[in-house]
């Protein structure tokens, strides 16, 4: 029991820690713009796929550095030429034009690198089990992904509130035209947030990819759960994202690892039902046949019960 | 009583329209093709009376046709083993009904907001629903999905819908039916409110209107038409899967009604019409069609706003001030090298995906490995380019020479509106 319970905490910090990675960025482009970027996913399996092929000539250290680096690009030329032009027309459009982009880079995708998955590999320098627990191994490429994770919140926080920069991307949020008098370029630190922004959801790529596996469906898979994640976690607060992240992450973990489900339940309350009962596919449910479903069932009470979610401020 | 008959002839045209297709078109394909469009408009049409009339961003909407589709296919199950007998031209009603009972219990917590809090709701129950119906299996058959028999029902004068002719006439019969409701629905007080709450909530709360019972009114009667038109894909396919009510459908139903254009009532239908034809005509030639409609959808959202309605419509001042030839001249000079362009592209990327390396185009053959094809293409697309870059100020500069109002006709205009 307790080696199950460990793991699944384990497993969920990976899995939170990955989240937590796609959500920071979506909610600072967030709280910047005030658009939830739908593509925000795609730019992460655009990490993946170009870390892959990046790896196949230059190898994984190098894909982690590169991968990034292009995709923040890509997504600076995104906001720049896409983004700002659609701004115009209102916020309904820049939600769909980031929902079509979304659908575009899958097919783009496709269309570059095939319809079937990647053989991307993690390095061979982290194919050795860091610990052993129980009998079981846990690798050292997840402890990788758990400290570079850890690494890109400390930094972040660092860089949001202690340094110049951070203090004037904290500024232009909730004060743009000030800023803009300061004699600062608010376009040119929007265009930024977006391509650093970016990069961060292409590093949880290069990192994710070679254990979530890469395919073309990688970012639908993630996607929708990295929204559900801001919006719990409250539009546009970074902690709440943090918080939400973890949460979302061990719960779906736990849920999978559990053996429990409505027959346990009926048991305690002392109810039987026939087989042949027409709701008999509720009454034999597990948890861990729900565990897709829980993170959309939290975000709906979220939104009806506390649409400002954990720790937003203000009610969009 | 001329006023009624200038109203309605749009109307009696639609329905003659509906009626004389299939004299024209019959092949096989032609009326699988018109039927996936009937289920196609109503579907779209039911989206825009949540987004373009309500502005409501639903990414959850397949929820209520698939929901109306798995009910209808059901019933038409219950006809078959003589549960309840009725005749089958009733099913898009037991859809649109149960269309409507999801969106009256989902619409009871999620219109309380408009905007992203809206649009999240959506996409959350959207998901939830579409996952538990992969755990659901007596009911949504899992995978593999549920399937019924059109057949069995009390023939109607005779007619026991076994051909798609058949369930094409009585499918042009409800979306005529739909449309009309839909377009009813646009006029009265409730709908003229949406608007209203759509562009200023705040404003429709001063003068007494909750604008959460609006949005609900609103939210209702889209889920119902949805569920028709689920009702409608029942009767055509004869059963219905969970990619019924997944995002995809969702999506398509989005991208439907963007590239035709929100704003206008017909929008929804152009696009519905473009879509459909480019899923089954393209379809067929290209594996990348998909590529395409996202191409297409991406350029539409950054150009087109409002959607290929909106660039007809763009033209009504030009129109009404008998300017529109001055257009034509400059459309064609910036529309041929745009043409080429476009014709270009699509080449180099056929070319980068032919299976036996080599493209056969009318009289010509282009090789995939041939470096000189590839230069040639490249270096013609970016003519091409530069030649539509060069010549669209001429057209930005005409199209404001013919929509500019003259002294004098703008005179009249202020004339007749004080």
């Amino acid at each position: 029991m307790i080696e199950v319970l460990v793991f699944a905490t384990l497993n969920g910090l990976v899995t939170g820690l990955l989240l937590f990675m796609l959500a920071s960025g979506l909610t600072l482009i967030f709280s910047m713009m005030g658009v939830l970027n739908f593509a925000h996913a795609s730019f992460y399996m655009l990490g993946a796929y170009f870390a892959y092929s990046i790896s196949l000539h230059l190898g994984f250290w190098t894909g982690l550095i590169v991968a990034p680096v292009l995709v923040g690009l890509l997504g600076a030329l995104v906001e720049r030429y896409g983004l700002r032009k659609v701004h115009q027309s209102g916020h309904v459009a820049e939600l769909v034009f980031t929902f079509g982009l979304a659908f575009l880079i899958e097919e783009a995708v496709q269309f570059f690198w095939g319809p079937d998955t990647k053989n991307y590999q993690s390095p061979e320098i982290l194919d050795f089990p860091l610990f052993m627990l129980f009998g079981q191994e846990f690798s050292a490429y997840r402890g990788f992904m758990i400290a570079i994770s850890i690494g890109i919140f400390i930094g972040l926080y660092y860089v949001l509130t202690r340094s110049r920069v951070g203090i004037i991307i904290q500024a232009a949020i909730t004060h743009p035209n000030t800023v803009a008098n300061l004699g600062h370029n608010v376009p040119l630190i929007f265009m930024g947030v977006f391509g650093v922004g970016t990069a961060l959801a292409a590093v949880a790529g290069v990192i994710a990819g070679p254990v979530l596996t890469t395919f073309p469906g990688m970012a639908v898979v993630l996607g929708s759960i990295v929204f559900v994640i801001v919006v719990i976690g409250g539009l546009g607060s970074l902690a709440g994202a943090f918080i939400a992240s973890l949460l979302i992450g061990l719960l779906q973990s736990f849920a999978i690892a559990s053996d429990l489900g409505m027959p346990d339940l009926l048991a305690f309350l002392g109810v039987e039902f026939e087989r042949s009962h027409p709701l008999n596919d509720l009454w034999t449910l597990t948890l861990s046949q729900v565990a897709p479903l829980l993170p959309f069932l939290l975000l709906v009470l979220v939104l009806i019960f506390r649409p400002a979610g954990l720790m937003g401020k203000r009610e969009q | 009583m001329s006023a009624l008959l200038k109203k309605s002839s749009p109307w009696i045209g639609y329905l003659l329209v509906l009626m004389i297709l299939p004299q024209f078109f019959d092949s096989i394909l032609a009326i699988s093709i018109f039927n996936q469009m009937a289920i196609a408009i109503v579907f779209a049409l039911s989206y825009n009376m949540l987004l373009g009339q309500g502005g409501m961003l639903s990414f959850g909407h397949a929820v209520y046709f698939g929901l109306g589709g798995f009910l209808a296919v059901h019933a038409l199950i219950m006809i078959e083993f003589e549960t309840v007998y009725f005749s089958i031209i009733y099913i898009p009603l037991v859809g649109g009904f149960f269309g409507l009972l999801a969106a009256l219990f989902i619409g009871s917590f999620s219109t309380r907001k408009a905007g992203t809090v809206f649009a999240m709701i959506s996409l959350g129950v959207g998901e939830l629903i579409a996952a538990s119906s992969l755990i659901f299996v007596s009911f949504f058959g899992g995978e593999a999905g549920v399937s019924g028999d059109r057949t069995y029902g009390p023939p109607l004068f005779g007619i026991e819908f076994f051909q798609n002719i058949e369930i094409y006439y009585l499918a042009a019969v409800w979306v005529f039916i739909a449309t009309l409701f839909m377009y009813l629905f646009t006029q009265t007080p409730a709908g003229r409110m949406a608007n209203a709450v759509r562009d200023n909530p705040e404003r429709a709360e001063f003068i007494g209107y909750s604008a959460r019972w609006v949005r609900f009114i609103s939210f209702s009667a889209a889920g119902f038409f949805a569920g028709v038109a689920g009702g409608l894909f029942a009767l055509n396919y004869e059963f219905i899967t969970e990619e019924n009510l997944n995002a995809v459908t969702s999506g398509r139903v989005l991208l439907m009604a963007y590239i035709g254009g929100l704003g206008y009532f017909i929008g929804p239908i152009v696009g519905a019409i473009v879509l459909t034809l480019m899923n089954s005509l393209l379809s067929n030639y290209t594996e990348l069609w998909m590529l395409y409609l996202g191409i297409l959808f991406v350029l539409t959202v950054m150009f087109l706003p409002r959607g290929f309605a909106g660039f007809i419509m763009m033209h009504q001042t030009a129109w009404a001030q008998g300017k529109l030839k001055k257009l034509a001249l400059p459309y064609l000079i910036t529309g041929i090298p745009a043409a080429v362009f476009s014709i270009l592209s699509v080449t180099m990327i056929e070319l980068s995906h032919v299976e036996e390396g080599v493209m056969h185009w009318p009289g010509i053959t282009l090789a995939q490995d041939s470096t000189v094809t590839w230069i040639f293409l490249l270096v013609a697309t970016a003519a091409a380019f530069y030649a539509t870059r060069r010549t669209l100020p001429q057209l930005r500069a005409a199209w404001d020479e013919a929509n500019h109002l003259e002294d004098s006709a703008q005179e009249s205009k202020q004339a007749r509106q004080s």
